[in-house]
């Protein structure tokens, strides 16, 4: 028989679930190994099929996925209850190499379910936040009623430089209202040479807050950006996430700007 | 070792093999080809020389026979994954110099382009490859212009001459199979194809090449059918897909099917984002990657001229052509 197949999911625990909005909750599974913020699982349901999520929380013996309600088998994982198991195999791509950021003015902006993948990056600039010159967060959800990490954000809000907007919600909100983009200015940069700017969400508010930090004169080089695409492997050989010479998922998903912005579809 | 025998002779060779090996090679199978009356010459397991066909290009390629089109990579039941058993016979597989050369570009993705992959490590573990030369150049081939036409690559080479087989045998285990006279011969090759395709260098490739008008004639033209892909040899996409049996709900298939880059849905992630929506734009992920990108990242072409891409379209769209208006293009630009 096959001495390793990389394709054998393992299986795993469900520990806790956190429900953010109707359609998006994190499940909290059993898992010990070393896994990087930005990095991904395949994971499955026998019958349902595999795809891909990113790991949006780290522990000892745990990692989050926050999870969308969007497809086959996603739907059928938010059936799934504390205790029940369902199969994970990775982790897969580079991740965020936190070497990258140190001491420098981290700045990250996610758009909605793209704060997943880089909350990791947030724990860990919270809990040291002396290896680095500054931190800022700027996060736009959809809606007020699509907000994720609600309790995270609060604490957040007290003990980092936080910017919250969503991009519409009724008269009586009383948060900020505006796409991310319009936020990028609002944000003190001490030294353009030594940031590092980490953008995460849907193509284009990606491309939108590229272009806003571009213009205010940061770098290429001092730009990351993670990007999604379909796979039905995460190693090198489905060929879905190809974009033109780079595989996503084995050189990225996590990418410096000054490769990303030659990257076409 | 070359050698001399006699069809009957190679014939109980053929027979004794197959004790060992499942032997696939292209044969022509009779009113199955898309006009009427005409035959497809696909690849199917085999057990005498007069079976196989010589004399005409295979509309499908050997890929099929180690990278199936559908693969089990596990049986489930509700909470257990098993892997299918393995094949115990070892494979011989009868091809041109093409094929073969496509065979290094599926290595190239399966077993080197991240992690091994362990269903088709175990396929090429047990498979060898006899090389039947091309006496002549078939409709739409341009081996010569991507330097596939030779190959020294094989365990066996063989030349049907009359009733007469002439075999170059390289693998010492089959020399235990084959005794005939010694013999000097040449394998044929071709030395020219009736298309020339000149590829255009890296450089001459602009950075906004999607943007070119060429690729706009194939947004209406190209049908997004996908037969280019399924016929080329060296197209290595799949998708996963799950089965499960009717008569019994939590037990089924995880399998691997062939995806094509060329079909809707291939970009498709859960939540609506797809990239490519116009044909041509496919069009141009498929060319760009046989004669650029792919070089780019392992540093020789992946396309190797059979041509099978130009054969099978039924819009009888040319890739060939594509290729030289690339290269038409670069040099206008510069």
């Amino acid at each position: 028989m096959i001495d390793t197949n990389v394709y054998m999911p393992i299986k795993s625990n469900i520990m806790e679930i956190i429900q953010h909005t109707d359609v998006e909750y994190t499940f909290r599974m059993a898992y010990k190994g070393e896994v990087k913020p930005g990095q991904f699982f395949e994971v499955s349901i026998p019958k349902y099929g595999e795809c891909p999520i990113s790991v949006s929380g780290i522990g000892e013996e745990f990692i989050d996925f926050t999870i969308r309600r969007v497809g086959k088998v996603t739907d059928e994982l938010h059936k799934f209850k504390v205790g029940d198991i369902f199969f994970i195999r990775g982790p897969y791509g580079n991740g965020f190499h936190m070497d990258d950021y140190k001491n420098k003015e981290v700045i990250i902006v996610a758009g909605g379910s793209g704060l997943a993948p880089v909350k990791g990056i947030i724990d860990i600039i919270h809990q040291q936040p002396k290896d680095y010159e500054g931190f800022n967060l700027l996060v736009g959800f959809k809606s007020p009623d699509d907000i994720l990490f609600k309790e995270e954000l609060k604490i957040w809000n007290e003990d980092l430089k936080l910017i919250l907007t969503v991009d519409g919600a009724k008269e009586d909100y009383r948060g900020k209202v505006g796409l991310v983009t319009q936020y990028v200015d609002d944000i003190i940069i001490k030294n353009m040479d030594n940031v590092a700017i980490i953008i995460v969400g849907p193509p284009m508010m990606m491309k939108f807050t590229v272009e806003a930090f571009l213009k205010r004169g940061v770098a290429c080089e001092n730009i990351w950006v993670s990007y999604e695409r379909k796979m039905h492997c995460g190693i090198g050989k489905c060929g879905h996430c190809r974009m033109d010479d780079t595989y996503i998922c084995l050189d990225g998903p996590v990418f410096n700007f000054s490769k990303a912005k030659h990257l076409y579809d | 070792m070359k050698i001399e025998i006699s069809k009957e002779d190679f014939n109980k060779s053929l027979h004794r093999l197959g004790d060992e090996y499942r032997i696939y090679a292209p044969v022509a199978m009779a009113y199955k080809g898309t006009f009427s009356d005409t035959d497809s010459i696909r690849y199917k397991e085999i057990n005498t020389l007069d079976e196989i066909e010589f004399n005409l290009k295979s509309h499908f390629s050997p890929k099929e026979v180690i990278l199936p089109i559908t693969q089990v990579l596990f049986y489930f039941t509700e909470d257990q994954y098993k892997e299918p058993e393995t094949e115990k016979k070892k494979l011989l597989v009868f091809l041109r110099a093409c094929d073969i050369h496509a065979v290094k570009r599926m290595d190239q993705i399966y077993l080197e382009n991240g992690q091994r992959d362990p269903y088709y490590q175990e396929v090429r573990d047990t498979v060898k490859f006899v090389l039947i030369g091309c006496e002549k150049s078939y409709r739409n081939c341009f081996c010569v212009s991507m330097g596939t036409n030779k190959t020294e690559d094989y365990s066996l080479g063989i030349k049907p001459v009359g009733d007469q087989v002439l075999l170059d045998i390289k693998d010492e285990e089959l020399n235990a199979y084959f005794f005939g006279e010694e013999k000097d011969f040449e394998m044929n090759y071709v030395t020219s194809n009736d298309i020339k395709v000149l590829i255009p260098e890296p450089h001459q490739i602009a950075k906004d090449i999607a943007e070119a008008p060429l690729w706009r004639e194939y947004d209406e033209r190209c049908v997004a059918c996908g037969k280019c892909n399924f016929v080329c040899s060296t197209c290595t996409c799949f998708r996963m897909q799950d089965i499960f049996y009717k008569d019994n709900e939590n037990n089924g298939e995880r399998r691997r099917v062939w995806a094509s880059c060329q079909v809707d849905g291939y970009t498709d992630m859960a939540g609506g984002h797809s990239f490519r929506k116009r044909h041509g734009d496919r069009m141009r992920y498929k060319v760009l990657h046989k004669v650029y990108d792919y070089n780019k990242r392992f540093g020789y072409h992946m396309c190797v001229g059979c041509g099978r891409c130009d054969d099978a379209c039924p819009q009888y769209i040319s890739f060939s052509t594509c290729v030289n208006k690339l290269h038409d293009l670069g040099k206008e630009e510069r």
